[in-house]
């Protein structure tokens, strides 16, 4: 495998990328990695996408990794790009997404000296990346290149950094093709023992009040992981809820989807999982966002836990039976064992059970009232979601109220069309994901369901959609507020709404035509269809700016620092139950 | 095992390669999580293969613990973690190098409790000593104590290192 043919760095480094499957890089230039820009002028096997700031071309490679299940790939100068990218890169550890990002470095004899654009990449994202190499001999090149998309993509993914001083970048050097050689050290465990997989169906088959509880491990685990949990969920008549990052893993419209759970999750979600005698939980990691208060999360429930990485069990809750491995092949590993014992659930138990629920259900806590003038966002949100659903589309988001809104009423059937800053909470990450899906599915209607703070955050990128043809839309549910932090505000802090308006916001429809998008605008609610309408129709990037209830607030909500059954259902809830004082501490 | 908040002290070894950044990426993961650190060590021990040995003391309720193994086996340049305070009967040692100033009686009194506990004096001038002593963090702590009043001025202490009891290999 190994050519004697000499190439320089850069050249090795494109012949790696597209070894592994790479077919689009997106990035910036700078003085650090111009070598590796002028080999990619002299090629054409991979394409690149040149973004507008380094932080965008991180979000981009999200999307596009997020929506096809491939590594992403991101390529940054030295010093500024690198510390651009740190944001991007903590957003894919959190969530657990595949990127290899480049970096560019001042030449190997310049490191520690304050070199111009030098700063210290490996030592800056250690603590955000799943790990970071610095390359300052030429014939580890080729290996490290390889080894990082094996790190990125295997057992939880996450991002890798590789730091490239511009000597190793022109050096003379040879390629050797490291693609299917294995690792020393990091082999994740893979399948479940027997014993393990025995317990976890018999435990099924014993519980009264079962539960499903599903993240982000299940679409990293891929398509395939999904349709093992329909089967199994099916197989045992279990009621199912997913996380902010599992929505799709099961298909949203089915009976035995509660909605996701968690701070703004459904009633009957929360109250099934704080009321379960079983909790099945898969690929989800038990964070504070889902379990509230510690002490009284889930009082009664045994718990079964798969992940593919052990240091998310017994993190903050302590389960019962812990299973390491990669959620689809323990999924199949129990499908068999309950087929082959010729398991069932109890099925009394579990009628009263479902019976239980379908009482909370009857709350219809996402209820709202659209009358009057004034747009609801959950309308803007319910009504994109009708004129889309049979179509071929991928939805991000933004951080804030839009996005939890996105989550309650979008209903997802597939996985890896839904692309949201979960871990992170970083807002201006929809607009450039959506691109980065987009890039990668041409024909695909992509939306990034949207708050006007968060768009001006990244709203740089418009110019990358207009330059690669990518026709997203950004639907913005507007409120001129920083709706989430204005609702915090009213919550806990009196209604003291500090900074939280977003005065002088530009008119986001002259703003879309000056970048040559096109823009819409709704404010009353009989203008939204057809917008929505036109939106879809136009083979442009599109913002559509719809003007909704400036006062909205996003419920139900479990105030930080409560439990499961002290949600606050509606504004009439807010003066009832006031907020703790230790709840006010936490985020 | 959740409910368990008694704090628990452990010595964990670890094996790792021994590359650029490796241990500051061990000392990241302890500082960033907010984990205790009582000592740690590190030396190649295995130059043919490059392979480093880390040793770390660390104290947390069971559930911490369980987590700093995990988390530390999820690096990786990390080979392996081995919790040698659970995983049989293992021997500790650490080794500290003190230094006493003094004169007369107390000269004559440090000397004598050196030799009740096997320490060695590498270096002495006319008013001072330089102390080499080993074994357990215990008996070194009590050493140290016995020293103050007798002129101690500094103290250079390796952290612990261990290993397990028996012929089997880490
Ligand atoms: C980069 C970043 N800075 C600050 C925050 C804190 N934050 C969370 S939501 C939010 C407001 C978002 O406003 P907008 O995008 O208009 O969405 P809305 O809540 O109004 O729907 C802020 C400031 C964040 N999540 N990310
Ligand atoms: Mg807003």
């Amino acid at each position: 495998m190994m050519s004697d043919q000499k190439m320089n760095g850069s050249e090795i480094i494109i012949k790696a990328l597209i070894n592994e499957g790479v077919d689009t890089v997106f990035g910036y230039p700078g003085g650090a990695v111009l070598p590796i820009y002028d080999a990619i002028f002299q090629q054409n096997q991979l394409r690149h996408v040149l973004v507008r700031q380094e932080g965008g071309a991180v979000h981009m490679a999200e999307g596009y990794a997020r929506s096809t299940g491939n590594v992403g790939v991101v390529l940054v100068t030295s010093g500024p790009g690198a510390t651009n990218a740190v944001t991007g890169l903590t957003d894919a550890l959190m969530d657990s997404i595949p990127i290899v990002c480049l970096t560019g470095q001042v030449p190997t004899h310049l490191i520690g000296n304050d070199a111009f654009q030098e700063a210290d990449t490996t030592g800056i994202t250690r603590p955000c990346t799943k790990h970071n190499y610095l390359v300052k001999d030429m014939a580890d090149l080729p290996r490290v290149m390889h080894e990082a998309f094996y790190v990125a993509r295997s057992g939880r993914p996450g991002p890798v950094v590789i730091d490239l001083p511009k000597d190793i970048l022109m050096g003379e050097g040879t390629y050797e093709d490291f693609s299917s050689v294995e690792h020393r050290t990091y082999q994740p465990r893979f399948k479940a023992a027997k014993t393990e997989i025995d317990r976890a169906v018999s435990m099924i088959a014993a519980s009264k009040k079962p539960v499903f509880y599903c993240g982000g491990g299940v679409i990293n685990a891929g398509p395939k992981a999904s349709k093992s949990l329909r089967r199994l969920v099916k197989l045992t008549g279990a009621p199912i809820t997913q996380t902010l990052m599992g929505l799709g893993a099961y298909p949203g419209s089915d009976r035995q989807f509660l909605g996701m759970l968690g701070m703004h999750g459904t009633y009957e979600a929360n109250l099934a999982m704080h009321d379960a005698d079983l909790i099945v939980a898969v690929g989800a990691r038990f964070d504070d966002r889902i379990t509230g208060r510690l002490a009284d999360f889930a009082p009664n429930s045994q718990k079964i836990h798969i992940d593919i990485d052990p240091s998310s069990i017994n993190k903050n809750v302590a389960v019962d039976l812990p299973i390491v491995g990669d959620v689809g092949a323990v999924l199949d590993q129990m499908l068999r064992a309950w087929k082959a014992k010729n398991l069932k659930t109890n099925q009394k138990a579990l009628k009263a059970w479902w019976a239980e629920i379908n009482e909370w259900r009857k709350k219809d806590c996402l209820k709202y009232k659209q009358a009057g003038d004034i747009i609801k966002p959950q309308f803007a949100i319910e009504r994109l979601y009708e004129h889309t659903k049979d179509l071929d589309c991928y939805i991000t988001t933004e951080v804030g109220q839009h996005q939890m809104w996105a989550a309650q009423f979008y209903k997802f059937e597939e996985p890896n069309r839904w692309m949201t800053s979960g871990g992170l909470g970083t807002m201006g990450y929809g607009l450039p994901a959506a691109i980065g899906v987009q890039v990668a599915h041409p024909n695909s209607l992509v939306v990034d369901i949207s708050g006007e703070a968060s768009f001006l955050m990244n709203m740089q990128e418009m110019s990358t959609a207009v330059q690669y043809r990518a026709p997203v839309k950004v639907f913005v549910t507007n409120n001129q507020y920083m709706g989430m932090v204005r609702q915090w505000q009213e919550l806990l802090h009196g209604g003291r709404y500090a900074e939280s308006y977003t005065d002088a916001l530009p008119d986001l429809v002259k703003l879309a035509e000056a970048c040559h998008w096109v823009g819409l605008r709704a404010t009353k609610p009989d203008e939204v269809d057809d917008v929505i309408k036109e939106m879809i129709a136009v083979d442009k990037p599109v913002i559509a700016d719809v003007w909704v209830d400036q006062t909205e607030n996003c419920f139900p909500m479990i105030p930080s620092g409560a439990a499961h059954n002290e949600m606050l259902l509606g504004p009439e809830d807010e003066a009832e139950k006031p907020i703790s004082e230790e709840g006010m501490v936490l985020v | 095992m959740g409910l368990d908040n008694t704090i628990e002290r452990h010595t964990i070894a670890v094996l790792v390669d021994n590359e650029a950044g490796v241990l500051a990426r061990v000392i990241g993961l302890f500082s960033g999580r907010g984990y205790n650190i009582e000592s740690l060590t590190v030396a190649e021990t295995d130059p043919d293969a490059a392979i480093s040995r880390i040793t770390i003391v660390t104290t947390g309720t069971p559930m911490i613990i369980e987590q700093i193994k995990a988390q530390l086996d999820r690096l990786v340049p990390v080979h392996r973690v081995v919790d040698l305070t659970i995983e049989g009967a293992s021997v500790e040692r650490e080794l500290a190098l003190v230094k006493v100033a003094g004169k007369g009686n107390k000269r004559v009194e440090a000397l004598r409790i050196a030799d009740i506990f096997r320490a060695r004096a590498i270096d002495s001038t006319n008013e001072s000593f330089v102390f080499e002593i080993s074994g357990s963090t215990e008996k070194l702590d009590a050493f140290i104590d016995l020293m103050e009043p007798l002129g101690l001025v500094d103290v250079s202490r390796t952290g612990v290192v261990a290993i397990a009891r028996g012929k089997s290999a880490l």
